[in-house]
């Protein structure tokens, strides 16, 4: 793809509309500082991105990444410091100057109308016009992107509306609603984190191909693989400061530390399994979303005592609704779901959690706490009625205190007290609070759903080590994320779920790439399982040029 | 590209009783309650429909009895053939609907005790005039609600235009005055609406009712200390009737679409230029930008907020002309609650009519139609008493707001307040 793009430099005198061309720019950013109340987020941070460089901004979750840029790109105003542009001094108030400045940015929750269509979507706010009365030129705008992807590769249709199309290549339209705005330099706020592996390495060669047009690139991460693939320069930051930067050749360990300000531990340390009978059983299962479309297209999984199965994949492939469904919390089309002996497959959700099933939700904001009640409160969601937290009638106040103030410190829950709202704490230590509400009863089967998503790494290693504690006990575990890096160190064997469906199950020192390849749907021996080619063939004509479908035929063979 | 090379459209379930097949039904069992209610029902009396303003000169006459069950049965067979092809949806159920309609008619007519005759011209001029208010209401809805703010507050709007209208044209001795007056008061509840909803971030549904109540308070107050006290503040004139040149004289279309007040034309010129304007314009592209995801639309540097004041502005100038209808065409004067829920009703019409200025616009002129000829019905005295017949509108809206619509989508962003930042 690379090769393609300077193939097509080469004879693409700049299409686009209005602005002169600018030389590449170089940007520097002189101690910003950002609070929210008493939290600050960006503590004198300084950075510069030299002319047509990659520049690699490496932080955890929290780090103050984002809050960065999105100062930088005039969402946020900063309290300190100031943004320079090739040695001047400017003011960006919104976005809009941003833009005027050469500016772009691609958010990490794409910033795409979902029923407008592409060209819509990347001429909105910067319309091509016609006549009097502000009306569209829709041709002009339609021929804009055209040439835009064509110039730098990224294959779109411009009619295609946004919502039907698959997340990476939502992707390329953010990144070609950016190069029409004349941009010379681009931030990719958490770019990879929505892509398959496969997905992410184009992203990375369109990346390289940016560069080399003259464009600089600030690439947000916390992925190290990436920036070590793809970075000129590293800056990490942790808790809102500049901790050091790093040349790309650093080993990943050096990176790692600076993140953490310690030593992590990247694996789980974990003893061979020791699978029982089964736990759970599902069979055929049929499940459909919120749009009563098919999520689950016939699942049969088993989970045994003992063991961690994981289900990899990219999110929105029916994960969601497999748990749900398994909870007790989405009706079940077809199939049925069995808890050791017993069919439960027409049970509700609190005759499911009473018989020794654990859930730790998703979505942790919505499924899994209740933002104003207290740690203490949020601590027995699940026991609240039962002896010694209360009776049917009244809850025991000062039992459940006590059990709160117990469980805050065996699971190291950083609360200012039990009686503290659940939602003044951080990501982690209320992802602390569900984990210790769920395996403080006795389990049979814990369901976990992304367990650590947007938690820092000290509650990650520590979540970790819990779900491999409850497996040592002999409770069965399914684990649902869609961090292949979490499947694989947990799991004992790894579902890889693709639109709906298990594709394989394969043990978790496969290499990365197979079960890449699985997680893009691609079985490497046989096309998709049961639908028939034909319209396969057709639903992907609708969205993909013929170039990029002969890419996915070389990767996939 | 590579993960999508193998994408398969998810394949939906093929649940049986699809839209299409519900739809068909009812419309057959409406179509079977035509025949042999209607049919049963009705007398051998032929029924008559005139095509000009009045009675005289009935140009076409149906059997009563014979009307009834043939159009029965082309309402019954028009929701079997939706039915069974699940096709043409939107052709069958207006077929089917409107016989069922011309079936009740001739039932109707041939019982009725005053009078034997329909005015179709007149039918067609009622209906518009019912529609007038509805069509600016919805417009008003839609220009807000498109760009991101509910607006309950249509009602308050209306009425507080009819108000100033009423007012000013008195007191200036110029409808015309009276007419931009009545914009002015659509624009002051608007602003209410828009500084509380967009700038306070207050519970839009909740900020919309209050202020219809607050509309009604203050006109009802106002219009007892100083027009029941002075007849001299609430005789605004009316708007004069223009006629255009032969189109006027078109059978039955003639009437009501070529005969009016500015305020008729006017309504179908703001229909036009709205329904234009979103679809083709930058203004409209960043205005539904705005009511689907306005975040997307200020990384663009689209101003957000600015934006929806502005449209909720105008939607405050459309919803007081609507108003201006009230005292000015319909009446000649104020009274308290003289809109009488108008309001609510073109809320009805904006969602009906799926938050599309040509939908709410035919919605309108559906509701229009349910009402005039409620009152042209009980002019001749048929059999069922005329507040059933007053029932029609409201027992409509609800049918076409529940079910007749389908899958109904209002903009993503639809009352949902944004603070820049968060």
């Amino acid at each position: 793809m690379t090769a393609r793009v300077h193939k097509n430099l080469a004879h693409a005198p700049a299409m686009r509309s209005a602005g002169t061309r600018r030389s590449p720019l170089r940007l520097e950013l002189r101690g910003i500082t950002k609070r929210f109340g008493d939290l600050v987020a960006n503590d004198q941070i300084s950075l510069t991105v030299e002319p047509g460089e990659i520049h690699a901004l490496l932080g955890e979750n929290g780090a103050g990444k984002s809050t960065l840029m999105n100062v930088l790109y005039g969402l946020l105003q900063p309290d300190e410091g100031e943004i320079l542009v090739d040695g001047r001094p400017i003011k960006i108030k919104g976005p809009g100057d941003a833009i005027a400045a050469g500016i772009g940015m691609v958010h990490q929750h794409f910033m795409l109308v979902p029923v407008f269509t592409v060209t819509d979507n990347v001429m909105l706010g910067a319309e091509q016009i016609r006549g009097p009365g502000g009306f569209l030129d829709h041709a002009k705008a339609r021929k804009l992107v055209v040439d835009v992807s064509h110039q730098y590769g990224l294959p779109v249709d411009p009619d295609a509306v946004v919502e039907d199309l698959p997340i990476g290549v939502q992707q390329r339209v953010e990144i070609v609603k950016a190069l029409t705005r004349d941009v010379d330099l681009l931030i990719l706020d958490e770019p990879t984190a929505v892509l398959t592996p496969q997905e992410t390495d184009e992203l990375l060669d369109v990346m390289r191909g940016l560069k080399a047009a003259g464009k600089s690139i600030v690439f947000i991460t916390h992925k190290l693989r990436e920036v070590k693939a793809v970075a000129d320069r590293i800056t990490v930051i942790r808790r809102g400061r500049t901790v050091g930067t790093a040349a790309p050749d650093a080993p990943e360990s050096e990176l790692a530390d600076l993140m953490v300000g310690r030593s992590v531990l990247l694996r789980v340390e974990k003893d061979e399994a020791v699978p029982g009978r089964p736990v759970l059983s599902i069979a055929d299962l049929v499940v459909a979303d919120d749009r009563g479309l098919q999520a689950v297209g016939g699942i049969s999984l088993e989970v045994r005592a003992g063991e961690v199965l994981g289900v990899a994949g990219v999110q929105g492939n029916g994960q969601t609704e497999l748990v749900e469904a398994v909870m007790g919390l989405r009706p079940i089309a077809a199939g049925s779901i069995k808890l050791l002996d017993d069919d439960v497959t027409a049970w509700g959700t609190r005759k499911i959690l009473d018989a020794g099933v654990g859930y730790i939700p998703e979505d942790r904001g919505v499924d899994g706490l209740v933002r104003e009640f207290s740690v203490a409160e949020n601590l027995v969601l699940d026991t609240y009625a039962k002896s010694p937290n209360g009776t049917r009638f009244a809850l025991n106040r000062s039992k459940i205190e006590s059990g709160a103030a117990e469980k805050i410190s065996e699971y190291d829950i950083r609360t200012r007290s039990p009686l503290h709202a659940v939602g003044t704490l951080s990501g982690g230590n209320q992802q602390k609070v569900i984990v210790a509400r769920e395996l403080s009863r006795k389990l049979q089967l814990l369901v976990a759903a992304q367990p650590t998503r947007g938690v820092d790494v000290g509650s990650i290693e520590f979540i970790h080590k819990r779900i491999v504690a409850e497996r040592d006990t002999g409770s069965g575990v399914l684990l649902v994320s869609s961090e292949l890096d979490e499947v694989l160190s947990l799991a004992d064997r790894v579902a890889v779920m693709y639109r709906g469906r298990v594709l394989a199950i394969v043990s978790p020192d496969t290499p990365r790439d197979e079960i890449g390849l699985l997680m893009a749907g691609i079985t490497g021996k046989q096309p998709l399982p049961a639908d028939t080619p034909g319209e396969v063939r057709e639903a992907a004509g609708d969205t993909e040029t013929p170039d990029a479908e002969a890419d996915g035929e070389e990767t996939a063979s | 590209m590579t993960a999508t090379t193998l994408d398969t459209a998810v394949v939906a379930p093929a649940a049986y009783w699809t839209r299409a097949r519900k739809t068909g039904l009812i419309l057959t069992v409406l179509g079977v309650i035509a025949t042999v209610v209607f049919g049963a029902l009705a007398s051998s009396r032929s029924a008559h429909f005139s095509f000009g303003t009045d009675v005289s000169g009935a140009a076409m006459s149906i059997p009563g009895r014979l009307g009834a069950i043939v159009f029965g049965l082309v309402a019954l067979g028009a929701g079997l053939a939706l039915y069974f092809t699940q096709a043409r949806y939107g052709l069958w159920t207006s077929i089917s609907l409107a016989a069922f309609v011309i079936s009740s008619l001739c039932w109707q007519i041939s019982r009725a005790a005053t009078g034997d005759t329909i005015a179709l011209g007149l039918l067609a001029q009622l209906t518009v005039l019912a529609a007038l208010p509805l069509i600016y209401g919805s417009i008003s809805g839609v220009l807000c609600e498109k760009t991101g703010v509910v607006n309950v507050a249509i009602e308050g709007q209306l009425l507080t235009g009819a108000f100033f209208a009423a007012f000013v044209g008195s007191v200036t001795h110029n409808p015309w005055l009276g007419l931009i007056a009545a914009a002015l008061g659509g624009v002051l509840i608007s602003a209410l609406l828009a500084f509380f909803a967009i700038r306070y971030v207050v519970e839009q549904v909740v900020i919309g009712i209050v202020l219809n109540s607050f509309a009604l308070g203050i006109t009802g107050y106002l219009y007892e200390q100083i027009m029941q006290k002075n007849a001299a503040y609430n005789s605004p004139g009316s708007l004069p009737v223009w006629e255009i040149p032969l189109l006027s004289k078109i059978p039955i279309l003639g009437p009501a679409v070529f005969t009016g007040t500015i305020l008729t034309y006017g309504a179908f010129l703001v229909v036009a230029v709205v329904a234009i304007a979103l679809t083709r314009t930058r203004w409209g592209l960043r205005t539904r930008a705005v009511g689907e995801h306005p975040t997307a639309a200020d990384t663009l540097g689209v101003r957000v907020l600015g934006l929806r004041w502005a449209n909720v502005l105008m939607a405050g100038v459309v919803a007081g002309f609507g108003g201006a209808y009230f005292s000015m065409v319909s009446a000649t004067s104020f009274t308290k609650n003289l809109t009488g829920g108008a309001g609510f009703i073109a809320l009805a019409a904006m969602i009906f009519g799926r938050w599309q200025p040509i939908g709410a616009f035919l919605a309108a002129l559906f509701f229009g139609f349910a009402g005039a000829l409620a009152s042209i019905l009980g002019s001749i005295a048929t059999p069922i008493p005329s507040a059933f017949l007053n029932m029609l509108p409201y027992i409509a809206t609800i049918f076409a707001v529940a079910g007749l619509v389908g899958r109904v989508r209002a903009p993503a962003a639809d009352g949902k307040p944004w603070v820049k930042g968060h």
